[in-house]
């Protein structure tokens, strides 16, 4: 992966520079107006900054250098929010200039009426054909009408070895961008300038199509809402506090409000979105929109195709069984020379498990003047006739044939039920022969779980989600599988209609559902699903369809994606917790400087027993500015998750950011107060 | 603080805990079509009344209808209180020969009645007719009950599973006052009477004082007005001294009883809501926090009056607070009955809370300000409630990487908005109002105690009135135009911007699919919750009074303790 892999390792030491150009940038007011908390911080800067020049101009130098500092720290609190948010970005961006070298100035031939047009790539419609040769740029994506290819897909994908796309076939997707590096094929273009897949998934990194997420959006309903209670707040206490006696200082108003406001989520919101984003464009995987990645941590059920996901692709050989007064070892070697020229899946399975059991090793070099026999779908045999000693092997009705043909024991009852024993476990059994002594013994091929994924499904099932496997063997091979990677539900002789039925059911009993797909007849069930994740190898039409797309086709990755997913929202939801417990030690500092000029009995309420007054507004400030950018790698790494149940993770939570929200300020609060009192950054004394 | 009035704390709060399940119990079967013993007589009563009314009582409301209903009803009931008001001296059973109320103070006083409120901003004996006082007990019957019903619509949008309606209003209304309130009203009154509590139509008593002069004693429909009052959480008191007079309350005994005969439906609502979402537990944790938060403050303000003022102590006399107490009472008793005037809102009170130590004012202030959740009144207390709840769910819920639910109800941008919405309400009304008093010449011309202590009155002024509580401070001219119609406006915002959001959500959250619970959900009954929840209502709700409260009762306590203090009364 030429582009991502390259931006996994742009170190964030190179986004500092850029991050901290573009922190000033977004100062705009028009920019800040987006962010309502933050924008509060704006104005109070900038009200606080007009406040220092006025004690300037009048020559009240010990509230001019106060008040100057708060002015400064609450800048710095914008400029900090906004350095975390163009952190996030700049990565993103990062990606997406390597991007942009793919898209470059291609021409294409338009065939029209069987003649072609050379035209710029820009000029190119939906329905257009084109041709595209070895050698050439794919100009736009489509599908392809004619032919076959080798595409190089590395400029989106990354992936080096090219793959194969052929009309008719489920593979018969290109992107644009892509390279053809052998034949000729005729492609229908499936996307308006502009509109490409290149094009969106630029867009996207560059955050220019990113909208709030529903979650987003509620949470910035909620800390506008507080802000707004906090501006009341402070402006009823200054009537108050003249009813008092005396009255509070524009600054500290603004001091309190800033404080009390919910600063570090508000501020840290849209880097944890965009950094999540990122995270899952570091998986490989593309987003087509915020929405789809919160959709899955929201996941209630995954759908997952038996094969590809849960076990390895294709059946392989576990066990060699024996018929009576046959040695185990004797059906193995047997098994082995017959598996030589079988150069299906299953027959190097047979290979592999006899060198692993018995240290078995033969080659074809190494039986010279043997005659072999390649599995074919006439034949359904594979096998060698060696030294005069035929052997054979293959579906049991294809070597009884045989056997019986040969007039040799084919095994009787004996090895009928041996057979049935594995069809029954879900197993395909392989009968092993040769014509001296008969029927040998068999080889049990089964599904083989794909290492880890029995913990990756177990752990789901700590989260709550609900696993189903997809699959199109009978039921009883289904629910041996099943049994053995440990889903909750499985789809036996799934068909697509049986898919969209199935996940429209889901849904009707309110679960959110998750499914892969890659061939035309899942787009129905992709677009069904809530977070519908589709393989870039896959039709045009499933791509269409899905909410996401894997550029590495690896269907297991649909698990790292929930998790993300999850990751996101709690990161959310543990900045918000901490940002309002944070507000209980600011109380506690501001109020009594606030008010012990008026009333000294206040000092009571000093708990933290702060310097004096400007020592103590100063230090809430600073404490309020600076835990932002201790918080930013945060933000951008994500809360960690461990897949648990929500109890146990509220519960975590809560002690972490609920309860250290609530204390570490107080530490924090009365530590910058030691230093501003030890530098003298303001009069110590009343 | 001594062991028996320790001991006396706890036993009621126990008490009033084992009482949940029963009146929960009976809630659930008259608003979910249970049996009952009193059917035989009510059932043809009620089906009457529909056919006299020609409410159908088939027919559903959709959360818009279902608040105009309780609207239009609300402002029949404040027309029809606010003329009788103005024209009884015309009207019969007058025996006093009172006169007719001004337009502010009739405002006032209807406003307050219909929100069950029962600020009362007028003492009873001296101002209201018979006619006045039995228009005040409609109203006192029937205003509770909208607060019981928003609760009960409410309820149904977080477990109905298909349509779209939150029941009928009218039936609502019917069912609570047939099988709820009269029954409980007649046979609490009698127990009254048992108590007691006088219960004639004779005029008032002349007494003759041994030290000389007269004295006019008083009397009337007292226990007829006290059941339902108690027993609706509605505190407009017959008598001006409330629960203080001895007539109102005659023993310790009868005001334990009304104390518990207060909080009984509140508490039974919580485990009404808890079987109607089909898991005991989730009413049993709003209860609990409830509770939890209840018997802090009561215990605070306990602590307080038993401390008792340093500046008397200095004089020689130790002992506990007692002024503006009732010395059948004294400080437990007084200090219970106090918090939960406020906790529960009903709003009599038995105590003068202007004498109450600045700390153990405090108390009360804050449940107040929490939005009256504390348990809180009819309906509203536990609705107040819930949607703390789904705020503390939307703020820590994203923690277990899930969309926030509640019940199984997805809190999405519609339900936080109207969540914060109710939220805003008491924040903008109490501080804002207050700072509008003293900053203004009407609002300060009210304010009979200088510095501290008078913000604290001004502060309760409000905070009674936005949370539809109804018990005074004292100290503060409610009677002048300027405090009349501004708590009267508190009263209409605390009642109406509450219910508007409340209702919108439950008219949301009855479209959305339920998510059926799983290791992945956010649990909501769990201990764990409950302390959440608290962590909320304190710090979300409550904290953002703190500058105010430093500035008031904070200030008056730390001066108080200091030696200081803040002049004569004006």
């Amino acid at each position: 992966m030429a582009a991502q892999i390259e931006v996994g390792r742009v170190h964030q030491e190179s986004l500092v520079g850029p991050s901290i150009r573009e922190a000033f940038r977004k100062l705009k007011p028009s920019w800040m107006a987006h962010n309502p908390v933050m924008f509060v911080v704006e104005i109070g800067s900038v009200l606080t900054t007009l406040d220092a020049i006025r004690y300037l101009a009048l020559g009240d130098s010990r509230s001019f250098a106060f008040v100057l500092q708060i002015a400064i720290w609450l800048w710095l609190t914008v400029l900090f929010a906004n350095f975390g948010e163009a952190m996030a970005e700049g990565r993103g961006q990062a990606q997406a200039a390597a991007l942009r070298g793919a898209r470059t100035d291609t021409m294409a031939n338009r065939l029209v009426d069987g003649q072609t047009t050379v035209v710029a790539a820009t000029a190119l419609r939906k329905g257009d054909r084109v041709v595209v040769s070895a050698g050439e740029v794919i100009p736009s994506d489509g599908t392809v009408v004619e032919g076959a290819a080798a595409v190089d897909e590395s400029a989106i994908t990354g992936e080096s070895a090219p793959v194969i796309r052929a009309s008719g076939t489920d593979v018969d997707a290109v992107t644009g961008g892509t390279r053809v590096i052998s034949d000729r094929i005729v492609v229908e273009i499936t996307a308006n300038p502009g509109e490409t897949f290149l094009d969106r998934m630029i867009a996207l990194i560059e955050n220019a199509v990113r909208r709030k997420t529903p979650n987003e959006i509620a949470l910035a309903i909620l800390l506008a809402g507080l802000t707004l209670i906090f501006l009341v707040v402070v402006l009823s206490t200054e009537p108050l506090a003249v009813y008092s006696g005396h009255s509070v200082s524009l600054t500290i108003l603004i001091a309190l409000l800033v404080c009390l406001a919910p600063t570090t989520i508000g501020g840290l919101m849209s880097a944890i979105g965009i950094a999540g984003m990122n995270r899952l464009m570091q998986h490989n995987v593309l987003a087509l929109s915020g929405r789809a990645i919160e959709a899955a941590g929201d996941v209630n059920s995954i759908l997952l195709d038996k094969t590809g996901t849960l076990t390895v692709g294709n059946r392989m050989a576990t066990e060699f069984l024996p018929v009576d007064g046959v040695d185990q070892k004797v059906v193995a070697e047997a098994a082995l020379l017959s598996s030589l020229a079988d150069e299906t899946p299953e027959g190097r399975s047979v290979v592999r498990l006899a060198g692993e059991q018995y240290h078995l090793t033969r080659d074809r070099e190494s039986l010279p003047g043997a005659e072999f026999q390649g599995f074919t779908a006439q034949t359904r045999m594979s096998g060698v006739d060696v030294e005069g000693r035929q052997i054979r092997k293959g579906a049991p009705d294809a070597v009884r044939a045989y056997l019986d043909a040969a007039q040799k024991p084919n095994g009787g009852r004996q090895l009928e039920a041996m057979v049935t024993a594995i069809g029954r476990q879900g197993g395909t059994p392989l009968v092993v022969a040769d014509d001296r002594h008969g029927a040998l013994g068999v080889i049990h091929l089964k599904d083989v779980v794909k290492p880890g994924i029995r913990q990756r499904l177990s752990d789901l099932k700590k989260a709550g989600i609900k696993t189903v496997m997809i699959t199109g063997d009978n039921r009883v091979t289904a629910e041996t599988i099943a049994r053995e990677v440990g889903v909750d539900e499985f789809l036996a002789e799934a068909t697509p209609e049986k898919k969209l039925e199935y996940i429209k059911r889901e849904q009707s009993e309110g679960y959110l559902v998750a499914m892969v797909g890659d061939g035309t007849n899942d787009a129905p069930a992709l677009a069904q699903a809530d977070v519908a994740v589709a393989m870039s190898s896959g039709t045009q039409a499933a791509r269409e369809a899905g909410n996401m797309v894997d550029l590495d086709s690896n269907p297991t990755k649909l698990l790292d994606i929930v998790e993300i997913g999850k990751q996101i929202l709690i990161t959310r939801g543990a900045m918000t917790t901490f940002s309002i417990a944070n507000d209980v030690a600011k109380y506690f500092a501001i109020i009594p400087a606030m008010f012990v000029p008026i009333f000294p009995g206040l000092e009571a309420l000093n708990i933290m027993h702060l310097t004096s007054p400007e020592s103590a507004v100063l230090s809430a400030v600073i404490f309020n500015a600076i835990i932002i950018p201790l918080l930013i790698p945060l933000a951008l790494r994500g809360v960690s998750y461990k897949p648990v149940s929500a109890t146990t993770l509220l519960r975590n939570n809560l002690l972490i950011y609920g309860l250290g929200g609530l204390a570490l300020p107080f530490v924090g609060i009365k530590l910058i107060d030691l230093l501003v009192t030890a530098l003298h950054l303001v009069v110590l004394h009343g | 603080m001594t062991i028996p009035g320790i001991l006396g704390i706890l036993v009621f709060t126990a008490a009033a805990v084992a009482i949940a399940k029963p009146v929960g119990l009976y809630l659930y079967a008259v608003f979910n079509g249970g049996r009952t013993w009193l059917d035989p007589v009510m059932r043809p009563l009620e089906k009457r009344i529909y056919r006299w009314t020609g409410v159908n009582p088939a027919q559903e409301m959709r959360w818009t209808q279902y608040f105009l209903a309780l609207l239009a009803f609300n402002v029949v009931g404040f027309v029809f209180l606010y003329i009788f008001l103005r024209i009884q001296a015309g009207l019969p059973f007058n025996p006093q020969h009172l006169k007719d109320l001004g337009p502010h103070l009739s405002f006032n006083t209807a406003v307050s009645f219909m929100t069950n409120t029962n600020w009362q901003a007028y003492g009873g004996e001296f101002t209201m007719s018979y006619v006045s006082q039995t228009m005040l007990v409609v109203q006192q019957v029937l205003s509770p009950i909208t607060g019981l019903a928003m609760v009960v619509a409410f309820i149904r949008g977080f477990t109905r599973k298909s349509g779209n309606s939150l029941g009928n209003f009218w039936v609502d209304l019917v069912r609570a006052v047939l099988w709820i309130m009269l029954p409980v009203s007649v046979i609490s009154t009698l127990v009254l009477v048992a108590l007691g509590t006088p219960q004639n139509w004779m005029p008032y008593v002349t007494a003759h004082p041994l030290q000389g002069g007269t004295q006019s004693i008083a009397q009337g429909p007292v226990a007829s007005m006290t059941a339902p009052m108690q027993f609706g959480d509605n505190g407009g008191g017959y008598f001006n001294m409330n629960a203080g007079q001895p007539y109102e309350a005659a023993s310790a005994a009868s005001l334990m009883f009304q104390s518990l005969l207060g909080v009984s439906l509140p508490v039974g609502l919580t485990y009404y809501f808890g079987k109607a979402v089909k898991d005991t537990r989730q009413g049993w944790v709003i209860l609990g926090a409830m509770v939890a938060m209840f018997l802090g403050g009561t215990f605070v303000t306990y602590h307080a009056e038993a401390a008792g003022n340093p500046l008397i102590h200095r004089l020689g006399l130790k002992g506990p607070n007692m002024e503006g107490k009732e010395v059948r009472f004294g400080p437990a008793l007084s200090s219970l009955f106090e918090t939960l005037t406020t906790a529960v809102s009903w709003g009599s009170t038995a105590a003068a809370n202007d004498s109450l130590m600045p700390i153990g004012g405090m108390v009360p202030l804050f449940n107040m300000m929490s939005g009256e959740v504390i348990i809180g009144a009819w309906g509203v207390g536990l609705l107040g409630m819930l949607s703390f709840a789904i705020l503390a769910v939307f703020l820590a819920g994203l923690m277990v990487g899930r969309t926030p639910e509640y019940l199984g109800k997805k809190i999405q941008s519609f339900e936080v908005k109207m969540a914060v919405l109710a939220m805003i309400v008491p924040t903008f009304v109490i501080l804002g109002f207050t700072a509008w008093a003293v900053s203004s010449k009407g609002g300060q011309a009210g304010i009979y105690n200088p510095g501290p202590h008078g913000l604290s009155e001004v502060l309760y002024a409000y905070s009674s009135g936005v949370g539809n509580n109804g018990s005074a401070f004292g100290g503060l001219g409610a009677a002048l135009p300027f405090y009349t119609w501004t708590v009267g406006l508190a009263m209409l915002f605390g009642r109406f911007a509450m219910y508007i959001p409340a209702l919108a959500i439950a008219g949301s959250v009855i479209n959305k699919k339920t998510v059926p619970p799983s290791a992945g959900t956010f649990p909501t009954n769990t201990w764990l919750f409950g302390v959440l929840l608290i962590g909320t209502v304190v710090i979300v709700g409550a904290l953002v009074f703190f500058p105010a409260l430093a500035l008031g009762p904070l200030a008056e306590h730390f001066a108080l303790w200091a030696g200081h203090v803040f002049g004569g009364g004006s």
